[in-house]
């Protein structure tokens, strides 16, 4: 039992070491791109981790969670851009974000309440598209979001500093705070899945009428993830707003909602580490793609043959049906059972 | 003896099948009641509708000495009703003990704020829902299978589940769907013993059976459905010679 508790705090001091140092060898050895990639990774993941509680653990197919991503990076851009003149600032936007994003996702739940896999799915892809729209043309006759043009000039995030006389990218201070929410955002998700509603949610994924019988209040427990999975979309969708200091509405498309949905299943549905790798695969490998499709087959065959853009999405297919190929349940299957199990035989040894 | 569950004139239809016609029945608290009757004669709708999963047409429950709100099954469960599936409903994926502990949701009240911060009574009430699981689990006979996913587990065993995640709402009514279709004869026994255990224990029990031995060893009293209708209630001995239910189940029309 000490023993264990050694094993886990010293495993979390080096993670901790580890993620510290991670934007310095990344940064000195492949230059400041690499770090925008490793912060939008972190973004991704948080998404992640929102759609996750929808869809991994409580089995609602959710295709237009990017609009509470879109919902939260609105309400940082408004609340902190000339647009309306106000700064507020990050930690006040934040929860503000979140809330209101929670709020859409009691919106979205309450209409598709008796809907069920494809159905849920169309009208969740409705109504993605829907606050799109919306964004599109909320410019008139008052201009709220100031339409297809989007906001620019957003406050943000963080400035450049010099820590000891040497110079520090702001790259570097908003990687720190994007592994602090996700870090936050993991620890969340861990305490809910292992807890009397996480268990409810999968009850919900597995057999809605016999969690009925079990006495579980699935309406609102259903609207819970939905209101939690899009408050995670919104912290996430502030900080990429503020990351980029502009929003459009060109930003929340249903590819994106597919892209998060993909990360999801990709990586294992309903498993955290599972959803955190998926994210970072399909963050990473399409950029490396891009980046390294080009001078590739310049290098081998003089010249361009396929357009690094559109084989970024070849080989992007490519991998989703190799992966549900030969890992239909993601590349780390949930371990739900096996912890069940770890834990039944401690029970026995005591 | 307290009348613990009384069905007046409940009726139900499907467009133009009328599965349920006027059924009056009482069950009395402390009693194992058995409901018969031919394939589609209205067994299991009749549990449907005392259990909120289907609306009924008519008629009116009082359960427990109060009406019974069955606008959603939850609430049914709340009240004190439990039950099991014909084709048994379990969470495939979750172990035998996770699903017992879903069980208990009803009786713990952990919250998202309570679960994130981890406190302290919320840690004491997951050690006492895995206690309460783990004893259920020892209590229908499958202590051994606590971390077998519920999907692996055989026929029989599933069957003892569910029972065990029904019994974990602590109903005072447990209402089983043909528990014994399937088993084998040493199963069954088992089964039997096991309901007898739980009535023994303070739970009425409502069971639809198809095999005639079991009801009729087990039961105190037994109502007969035949096409919507209830057309015999009597202790076992008598239902078993009523011509009415002789020519039911043989399908030969019963001449007044
Ligand atoms: N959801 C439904 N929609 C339409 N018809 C239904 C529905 N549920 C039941 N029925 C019909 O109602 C009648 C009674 O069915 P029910 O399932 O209650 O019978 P049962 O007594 O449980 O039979 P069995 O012994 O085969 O389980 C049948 O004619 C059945 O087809
Ligand atoms: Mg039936």
């Amino acid at each position: 039992m000490m023993q264990d508790q050694k094993k886990k705090v010293l495993g979390i001091a080096l993670i901790g070491v580890a993620l510290a140092v991670l934007p310095f060898v990344i940064g000195m050895g492949f230059g400041n791109a690499w770090i925008r990639m490793l912060d939008f990774a972190l973004l991704y993941i948080m998404l992640a981790l929102g759609l996750n509680i929808v869809v991994g653990f409580a089995g609602l197919l959710d295709l237009g969670y990017i609009a509470f991503y879109a919902v939260g990076a609105y309400i940082y851009a408004l609340l902190a851009s000339p647009h309306f003149g106000l700064h507020w600032p990050l930690w006040a936007i934040l929860p503000v974000g979140a809330l209101i994003a929670g709020i859409f996702g009691v919106l979205l739940g309450t209409p598709t309440l008796k809907l069920r896999g494809d159905y849920l799915a169309i009208v969740t892809l409705g109504f993605g598209e829907i606050i799109r729209i919306f964004l599109n043309n909320l410019n008139a006759p008052v201009n709220i979001t100031n339409g297809p043009k989007g906001i620019a000039g957003i406050d943000p995030l963080a400035k450049n500093i010099e820590i000891f006389g040497y110079p520090l990218h702001s790259l570097y201070l908003i990687y720190y705070l994007f592994v602090a929410l996700a870090l936050l955002i993991v620890f969340v998700t861990m305490r809910l899945e292992n807890s009397r509603l996480g268990r409810a949610w999968v009850a919900i994924r597995e057999d809605e009428i016999a969690a009925k019988a079990c006495g579980i209040n699935t309406r609102n427990v259903k609207l819970l993830a939905f209101a939690m999975g899009a408050s995670f979309g919104g912290v996430a969708g502030g900080l990429f707003a503020g990351f980029q200091q502009f929003v459009s509405p060109e930003s929340f498309g249903l590819f994106e909602s597919i892209m998060v949905l993909c990360m999801v299943v990709l990586g294992g549905m309903g498993n955290i580490p599972g959803v955190i790798l998926g994210a970072v695969v399909l963050t990473v490998l399409p950029e490396l793609f891009r980046q390294w499709a080009g001078p590739m087959q310049m290098a081998v065959f003089g010249q361009t043959y396929i357009d690094p853009e559109s084989m970024r999405l070849l080989l992007f297919g490519i991998a989703l049906i190799l992966v549900m190929r030969f890992r239909p349940m993601g590349l780390l299957p949930s371990s739900r059972r096996k912890a069940e199990f770890e834990h039944a035989e401690e029970g026995a040894q005591a | 003896m307290t009348a613990l569950l009384q069905a007046r004139n409940i009726a139900k239809h499907f467009g133009g099948i009328r599965a349920l016609k006027d059924v009056s029945l009482t069950i009395n608290a402390g009693e194992i009641y058995g409901l018969i009757g031919p394939n589609g004669a209205g067994k299991t709708t009749f549990f449907n509708v005392i259990t909120g999963l289907y609306q009924r047409d008519g008629g009116d429950i009082v359960f427990a000495g109060q009406p019974l709100h069955v606008e959603s099954p939850h609430e049914v469960t709340q009240a004190g009703i439990a039950r099991t599936f014909q084709n048994i409903r379990l969470f495939a994926e979750m172990s035998a003990l996770e699903n017992v502990m879903v069980g208990r949701h009803l009786r713990s009240k952990g919250s998202v704020i309570g679960a994130v911060l981890r406190t302290a009574t919320v840690r004491a009430e997951e050690a006492a829902i895995r206690a309460k699981a783990t004893e259920l689990l020892a209590y229908v006979g499958i202590a051994g299978k606590a971390g077998v996913r519920a999907a692996s587990l055989s026929y029989g065993d599933q069957r003892r589940l569910e029972i065990a995640r029904a019994l974990a709402t602590e109903p005072k009514l447990l209402a089983l769907d043909e528990p014994a279709a399937g088993m084998n004869a040493t199963e069954t026994a088992g089964l039997r013993a096991l309901i007898e255990k739980v009535r023994t224990d303070g739970t009425t029990v409502l069971l639809i059976e198809h095999d005639v031995r079991l009801i009729m060893g087990l039961c105190d009293r037994v109502a007969v459905l035949d096409y919507g209708e209830k057309i015999a209630e009597d202790v076992p001995a008598v239902v078993q010679k009523d011509p009415r239910v002789v020519s039911a189940y043989l399908g030969v029309p019963y001449e007044q």
